[in-house]
């Protein structure tokens, strides 16, 4: 762990620089100027745009102004998902700034999960972490936590302080040196062209007998279409923090450097762009 | 017993779709439908059947507003559900993928529960 702590701070500390854009639609008293923020990746949409809404409000009548949502060329962006996986999942391709699009009317319940307060954000949060935990360590770890351990991980997090949260978090990275990692490595695979959210399943950082998996092993066995056949072109991009790893990286290592403060290794296949 | 998709009539038997390739259903992974044991927690009054046949694609959402009407929740009162006795999976995440994950013995073990159990 400690000899790859750069990749850990290069990851925590990955930014994406964003332009925000009022809907059109909305109804204001002046013209609301765009409003510029370099994002963290490994944040939350509602958890980092307090200044964003002070922003736009400042032009609107407070009637006006409902529950706040981000879209992105027509896609409502979810905020519980991780903002580089948002930004990676939707935007890998696209021109910087990413350009987002603030609404304040006709919140998209269907698409989107209400955020009232950082409190829904961090009950989130610390579901995924558990969650992961479960598939990592049967839940031992967290379980073993107190309640100030997992506060800790959340206000690391809110405060973006790094040493704060990997202190606790390395707990949870955590495993028997005779096992060789986790018992599964919590992941989940994005796709395009599914209508299902990701995918997820138990998967072993070794394989039986005693080889690590790999990036590679993994997408063969879940999602073999994002590979390429022999001979051919690369139809997909593979990509985890906006980088493509190489597929022979092994798991176990990317589980523990390149996940999110949620524990999980957010995997984005992408179809390569065509013209 | 079949759970709908439609919550309030929870006694309906899905229609079969039956326009799926026949390579698709060989193997129990492509089992368009789970089953799911449902225990209350606390004085969260527990549903007389506990096994249900819930479709994969199902989400935590759609489970718990299920649940909550056949209960007869007021509006205003929310269900939560926790897996393993110790998370709340996202509202949006499909049973199926926690059946995957955090199923035992063929079967994916939910509790339900009014107010907030396990931090």
């Amino acid at each position: 762990m400690a000899d790859d702590k750069d990749v850990l701070r290069d990851v925590w500390f990955g930014r994406i620089p964003t332009c925000f854009t009022l809907n059109q639609d909305e109804i204001t008293e002046r013209e609301a100027e765009p409003y510029y923020l370099l994002l963290p990746r490994v944040s939350y949409l509602t958890l980092v745009t307090d200044k964003v809404k002070k922003h736009f409000l400042k032009v609107m009548k407070t009637e006006d102004v409902e529950e706040m949502w981000f879209e992105y060329e027509g896609t409502p962006l979810k905020w519980h998902y991780p903002i580089g996986l948002l930004f990676d999942f939707h935007a890998s391709n696209t021109v910087l700034p990413w350009t987002i699009t603030v609404h304040f009317k006709n919140f998209p319940d269907s698409d989107l999960l209400h955020c009232q307060s950082n409190s829904v954000i961090e009950a989130h949060f610390m579901s995924s972490i558990k969650e992961a935990d479960a598939l990592k360590h049967k839940s031992q770890v967290i379980n073993d936590m107190q309640k100030k351990d997992h506060k800790q991980l959340w206000m690391g997090l809110q405060n973006d302080k790094f040493d704060q949260f990997w202190a606790m978090n390395r707990k949870l990275m955590e495993y028997p040196t005779e096992e060789g990692g986790f018992r599964y490595i919590p992941f989940r695979i994005y796709q395009t062209l599914s209508d299902r959210p990701f995918i997820q399943k138990q998967f072993r950082p070794v394989s039986s007998d005693g080889n690590a998996h790999t990036l590679g092993d993994l997408l063969k066995e879940m999602y073999p279409a994002a590979l390429p056949n022999d001979g051919e072109p690369k139809r997909n991009q593979v990509v985890i923090h906006g980088i493509e790893p190489l597929l022979e990286t092994p798991l176990q290592w990317l589980s523990e450097h390149l996940s999110h403060p949620d524990n999980f290794l957010h995997i984005c296949v992408i179809p390569i762009p065509t013209d | 017993m079949k759970m709908s998709d439609n919550a309030e009539s929870p006694t309906e038997t899905p229609k079969e779709e039956s326009q799926s390739p026949p390579d698709d259903s060989t193997t129990t992974e492509e089992k368009k439908k789970i089953d799911v044991l449902l225990k209350a927690v606390g004085d969260t009054p527990i549903m007389k059947t506990k096994k249900w046949a819930v479709d994969r694609g199902r989400t935590v959402q759609s489970l718990a507003q299920f649940i909550a009407r056949f209960l007869k929740f007021d509006a205003n009162e929310q269900l939560l559900i926790y897996v393993n006795q110790s998370f709340a999976p996202s509202p949006d995440q499909d049973v199926g993928v926690l059946f995957d994950c955090f199923g035992s013995d063929g079967k994916l073990v939910l509790h339900y529960c009014k107010s907030q159990a396990w931090g």
